[in-house]
């Protein structure tokens, strides 16, 4: 297989994690659009999550080409 | 006119991110297509876990993810059978018993197997027909996408549907099936990592799943009151809409879905749901593209472990919205069309009139309609009529409040409303491109299994045969614009007549409720012949279309929902009306096949059918330890989704 899709996911995911964890610490994420408080910088965590799947793809596929 | 949600800079860099990303792979994949085999069959060298997801996501577009969002509401945890007794046992029997035909008969598509199986007959009926239906389809979700952005963004309808159009195209031209499966497992994260944190929201906001169940038994208790029954005294058990068997088992009308258990097991989990992810093109092709036939057996069973557990994400935050309509003090209201004021007066109008003119609901529902052009709940009209003629003074403000409230539940947009709901600046990016993803995904399944039965099925069998290898191929990067431009036209065709959607629905039926007992013929005996199976799957379509115009369901008046040449069999709900025909039609196209092959006479030898029939194919030396066979590991998902239904019986 010519492209592992790996990079690709864990690049991006990585990227959207980032841009949410940004937004999360500088503009908060506790009010959603429609003005309601969901209890949680919901940003901050979820942005923080993708990072971590972000990289797990990374790894994964780093990994496996070293095979 | 709902209100438009604006997207902040950091939505669109999501947005952008996403599209450049999908663009990017197929570009990246342009070098690896040189023959006709890398652009139609991905050259069959793509890992079981890619082809997996990608069976998963090619059926996961936008129009199930609303769709069963919305059936969460309207039938509550029952909507789970189109996964727990439906797509898990059909996917298993794929990968246990059937891809071993598909994959090892050396087939390209599904028609192509029912070529070398029976003959040209059997082929060009299915190859016709799925295209067709293939195109409507995509051409269905593009519609629904750009009426979306339009209303949610304010976004121009042709200019969204040009534009989406035109990424499929550019990623579908340049990487072929190839870089449609490695986009649709993008796709699939994106939709599942997208939607998660806005479900895990609505479970939080609504008190957890045992509040969610408390308050779901209020409305079980007078469903009038939220517009999901037609009529004002009709109540349900408490655990009607939490309960997965138990509502089933007490008969048609003790469930919201207005079912029998007949029409649930049969209709639904075995010939729909068999048909559609047994033969599906759409479907298979992913399996197809696997390197080998280990990766091409386990693909379905990938893909079953995802599945499985999708109600979470997709049936429960329907039936959490319903679930926050109900209670008191959320401030949330079930998405409803809204009443134009400006109609108003017409409407306060028309119901003065039916009330002096002493009209039935019936003719005062219709009035209504006609008046605002909006759709009502009977009930709610019912209890309208009988207020209005108890004489009791309204105001033309609460005349108005009460109207808006008899406007029948807009099911489809629960999804939306949950976004809206719960996203702050940032997660909405994050969500609308998840539903971006599931539109493109659908999609571009469609175009991909379109231009491959059109090259190989239609092209090269009937119109140019013995071409060259990079005609086909040529053939296949056009065809693949004619795709998307038929696809644009489709669209055009389902915005114009609002019951065009209607109509398309039905045709798919009629095609494929029988098609699962010529493969189920075809692949387990050998005696069935080509004149069986083709005499055998037009007679069945054929029925499909005449049961449907001889049956209706309750509520329903003649015409496109059915009955139109005679009223013969009346069902509780459209759904049963659904699943006996497919019951009907399968078991048509099963008998004939039989009776017609026992009649004709075999064109193909045992030595023709070998690899393509289960009986006549010599069992293959399996080098896989016992855990890692198909076999055993459809076993194991088998009970676990037995558990899963056990957990909500």
């Amino acid at each position: 297989m010519g492209l592992d899709i790996r990079y690709p996911i864990g690049m991006m995911f990585t990227l959207i994690g980032l841009i949410l964890t940004g937004t999360g610490l500088f503009n908060g994420g506790n009010v959603s659009i429609a003005g309601i408080n969901i209890g949680v910088n919901i940003n901050l965590v979820w942005g923080l999550f993708l990072l971590v799947f972000g990289a797990f793809m990374w790894v994964a596929a780093i990994r496996s080409k070293g095979q | 006119m709902t209100q438009l949600v604006h997207l902040s800079p950091v939505d669109y860099s999501i947005l952008v991110l996403y599209v450049a990303f999908v663009i990017g792979i197929g570009f990246a994949l342009k070098r690896q297509m040189k023959t006709s085999a890398d652009f139609f069959l991905s050259g069959r060298n793509i890992p079981a876990w890619v082809t997996g997801l990608a069976f998963l996501s090619a059926n996961l577009g936008a129009l199930e993810l609303v769709g069963m969002a919305a059936s969460g509401a309207k039938y509550g945890i029952a909507t789970c059978h189109f996964y727990w007794v439906g797509a898990i046992p059909a996917m298993i029997f794929l990968a246990v018993f059937m891809m071993p035909f598909y994959y090892g008969s050396k087939a390209r598509s599904v028609p192509e197997y029912l070529k070398l199986r029976f003959d040209e007959r059997t082929r060009a009926f299915n190859s016709v027909s799925f295209a067709v239906m293939t195109i409507f389809a995509s051409g269905i979700s593009l519609n629904a996408l750009a009426k979306l952005l339009h209303s949610l963004l304010g976004w121009d309808y042709n200019i969204s549907l040009w534009v989406c159009s035109v990424i499929v195209l550019l990623y579908v031209l340049k990487g072929g099936l190839t870089s449609a499966i490695y986009t649709e497992v993008l796709q699939f994260f994106m939709i599942v990592l997208g939607f998660a944190p806005v479900v895990y929201l609505g479970l939080k906001d609504a008190g957890g799943w045992n509040a969610v169940k408390e308050k779901l038994s209020g409305v079980a208790a007078q469903p009038a009151v939220y517009n999901l029954s037609d009529s004002a005294t009709k109540t349900f058990n408490p655990d009607a809409w939490t309960s997965a068997w138990k509502p089933l088992l007490a008969g048609p009308s003790a469930n919201p879905m207005g079912i029998d258990l007949f029409a649930m097991v049969f209709g639904l989990g075995f010939v729909l749901s068999f048909g559609y992810w047994c033969t599906n093109f759409l479907v298979v092709q992913r399996a197809m593209a696997a390197k080998d036939m280990k990766a091409a057996r386990n693909t379905p069973l990938v893909a079953a472990v995802p599945k499985m557990l999708f109600p979470l994400l997709v049936i429960l935050p329907g039936m959490i919205a319903l679930a926050l309509s109900a209670t008191a003090g959320k401030d949330y209201a079930f998405p409803k069309a809204v009443i134009e004021s400006s109609k108003m007066p017409a409407a306060i109008a028309a119901v003065r009139q039916a009330v002096a003119g002493n009209a039935s609901v019936e003719e005062t529902t219709k009035a209504l309609a006609s008046a605002t052009g909006n759709s009502f709940n009977s009930a709610k009209v019912e209890e309208l009529l009988k207020a209005a003629k108890a004489g009791a003074p309204i105001s033309d403000e609460q005349a108005a409040i009460a109207f808006q409230d008899a406007v029948v539940n807009d099911y489809d947009g629960v999804i939306l409303s949950l976004v809206k709901r719960y996203c702050p600046t940032g997660l909405l990016g994050l969500a609308l491109t998840a539903l971006l993803a599931s539109f493109m995904s659908g999609m571009a399944g469609n175009v991909t299994a379109f231009n491959t039965v059109w090259t190989y099925d239609l092209y090269q069998a009937y119109i140019a045969p013995d071409k060259s290898d990079e005609h086909y191929a040529s053939m296949g990067r056009a065809i693949t614009v004619v795709g998307i431009l038929l696809s644009i036209g489709a669209a055009y065709f389902a915005s114009m007549w609002t019951n065009a959607m209607d109509i398309i629905q039905l045709v798919f039926g009629f095609v494929n409720a029988p098609l699962f007992a010529t493969f189920l013929l075809g692949m387990f005996w050998s005696r069935t012949t080509g004149t069986g199976a083709f005499v055998g799957l037009v007679s069945g379509t054929a029925a499909s279309a005449l049961f449907h115009a001889c049956s209706i369901s309750q509520g329903n008046l003649p015409g496109v929902k059915g009955a139109y040449l005679a009223k013969l069999v009346v069902l509780p709900s459209d759904m049963a009306q659904n699943f006996w025909l497919a019951s009907f039609a399968f078991i048509v196209c099963f008998v004939l096949t039989v009776v017609v092959s026992l009649a004709t006479n075999r064109t193909k030898s045992d030595e023709d059918l070998k690899g393509l029939v289960y009986s006549l194919t010599p069992k293959q030396q399996v080098d896989q330890a016992w855990f890692a066979r198909p076999g055993f590991i459809g076993i194991v998902l088998l009970i676990a989704c037995a558990i899963l239904n056990w957990l909500f019986w």
